[in-house]
């Protein structure tokens, strides 16, 4: 379910499973679920996408990752985002294995490349705060 | 040899529309639709006994009883397919599938997009428009409107264009030999009257000028959406026999998905078309060599480069080559989509993906009229839903 901030932008509106995801980037910290025979993995789920065994436990990762790849937004689909063209969304291959999506931020868009090292960045809109990515130091 | 259980007998195409004159609901569009197959392939309607649809906007629930009360129809086999661009593919093999366990002989496939009449009083606003980019992702304990929707992730040409991006850094393949895809696809359409491209021929600098949209696609490589509505009709080969059109086999055909949000797909460069391909060819018996011309969903000119790889055509990474190396044309020595695919004739809704199948069918029937390729006799056609997400393929013989 999305809600929409102030200015329009949609939102996520967290569930009972993926709300220590959310609060974790409240915090500054890149949490996901990591289950002890097939690892990490995105996005937050009950049970093991791979055995769906549920004795999967909460934990911190560094927030570094590749960029798997990307493109520039220049039309805004959603109306809502049309004010934040051009604006960049990656899928990042984060260094403990799971991909993730996100905006990256901090940076030009022409700059982006696939296979760039990036770092998590925190982004914070009205009360919800959202993973995104930015060229790493 | 593949399967003769069931083959295509009949089909009805409207022309694609940006503007759409005459509003009507789903259910009048269906009834339109099933009058016209149905005369094209001289079959009467007390013979129908399956439907297939998609859906039924005034029905959102029973829809398949709903409109089989209002077409008069006493039917066997009821089905809703739900694959996206993928769907009129998956229709076609599931009522050829239904045809040959016995659950039914003759079976209504439709893919109407049309707008209905205006609703007295109601108000879509711009909430309406905001949320259909989201596909399905606004409702509650979606992970879509958690992690994509909020990212951006919205409509389908971001996603395609993240595959395109993946695809140039791994293989290399240059924004001008996409551009040709476009090029190729426009040039049968001008041979296609029904096409919204008709009288519009383009050039790889047409394509190379045309605006970013999601990098590195452009606008001219993306498909029209419009309206319209289509529907082909679908019978046991011993009925099939006793219409005025060749037959047209559903002699193999594969289905395949993986995921919804493009952030899931285990590899967004290699498609779960390979799987349903691979399938549809061993089910037939037929070579890639074998076949006469290829209808591949082409809602963007990278989705026909990855479906050229990924349906085993050439080998991965050789697609660039391989379009730079053939014509695409319907006189050329590979056609592709020889009506124009959905880059030229437009995306009606579903009538889009429906395309692929109704001109693989009309060359197989040899009634493509001036784009006819000559001594055609095995098709394949292929869907793509979302986010290369949905894959399904078909192998199509005449009889």
């Amino acid at each position: 379910m999305v809600h929409f901030s102030t200015d329009g932008r949609p939102l996520p509106t967290p569930t009972p499973i993926t709300a220590p995801f959310f609060d974790g980037l409240r915090e500054r910290r890149l949490v996901l679920q990591r289950c002890p025979r097939h690892g990490y993995f995105f996005y937050p789920r009950g049970r093991c996408p791979d055995c769906l065994g549920d004795d999967w436990e909460w934990a911190e990762l560094s927030g570094r990752g590749t960029v798997y790849s990307f493109t520039v937004d220049r039309a805004g689909h959603d109306p809502a985002l049309a004010s934040r063209i051009p604006f960049a969304i990656a899928l990042v291959d984060l260094d403990e294995g799971p991909r993730v999506v996100g905006n990256m931020v901090d940076c030009d868009v022409g700059d982006i490349t696939v296979g760039m090292t990036v770092e998590a960045a925190y982004e914070d809109v009205d009360e919800t705060t959202l993973l995104g990515f930015r060229p790493a130091v | 040899m593949g399967k003769r259980a069931a083959a295509i007998v009949g089909l009805t195409e409207w022309a694609p529309k940006r503007v759409w004159d005459e509003p009507m609901f789903t259910m009048e569009a269906c009834a339109r639709l099933a009058a016209e197959v149905l005369a094209d392939a001289e079959v009467e309607k007390g013979e129908v006994d399956g439907l297939v649809i998609n859906g039924l906007r005034e029905s959102p629930m029973f829809a398949p009883s709903a409109l089989a009360e209002f077409l008069g129809i006493r039917s066997n086999f009821n089905e809703v397919v739900d694959l996206g661009g993928a769907t009129p593919a998956g229709m076609v093999w599931r009522a050829a599938a239904a045809i040959e366990v016995g659950i039914c002989e003759t079976v209504l496939v439709f893919t109407p997009s049309v707008p209905a009449p205006p609703q007295p009083g109601a108000n879509g606003g711009p909430m309406k428009m905001k949320m259909g980019a989201y596909m399905g992702g606004e409702v509650w304990g979606s992970p879509q409107g958690q992690f994509e929707i909020p990212a951006g992730l919205v409509a389908a040409t971001p996603s395609f264009a993240m595959a395109a991006q993946r695809y140039m850094a791994a293989y290399g393949v240059s924004e001008e030999t996409l551009a040709k895809v476009a090029v190729d696809s426009r040039y049968n359409a001008q041979a296609n009257p029904l096409a919204v491209f008709y009288g519009k021929p383009i050039t790889v600098d047409d394509v190379m000028s045309s605006r970013y949209v999601a990098d590195p696609l452009k606008l001219l490589e993306i498909v029209m959406p419009c309206y319209g509505g289509s529907a082909v009709l679908v019978t046991s080969a011993e009925r099939a026999a006793r219409c005025p059109h060749r037959p047209v086999y559903v002699s193999g055909y594969g289905e395949h998905l993986t995921h919804k949000s493009i952030t899931y797909a285990p590899d967004i460069v290699d498609t779960p078309i390979r799987l349903a391909a691979d399938r549809a060819f061993a089910m037939a018996g037929v070579t890639r060599d074998a076949v006469d011309m290829a209808s591949m969903y082409d809602c963007y000119t990278i989705t026909v480069l990855l479906t050229i790889e990924d349906a085993g055509f050439c080998a991965k990474g050789q697609g660039g080559r391989f379009i730079d190396e053939h014509s695409l044309r319907y006189d050329g020595d590979w056609p592709l989509n020889t009506h124009g695919g959905q880059l030229g004739m437009g995306q009606a809704g579903l009538g889009g993906g429906m395309s692929h199948i109704t001109e693989a069918v009309r060359q197989v029937q040899g009634r493509a009229g001036e784009r006819q390729v000559p001594d055609c006799n095995i098709a394949y056609a292929n869907g793509t839903g979302g986010m290369l997400a949905e894959q399904v393929a078909l192998i199509l013989e005449g009889a």
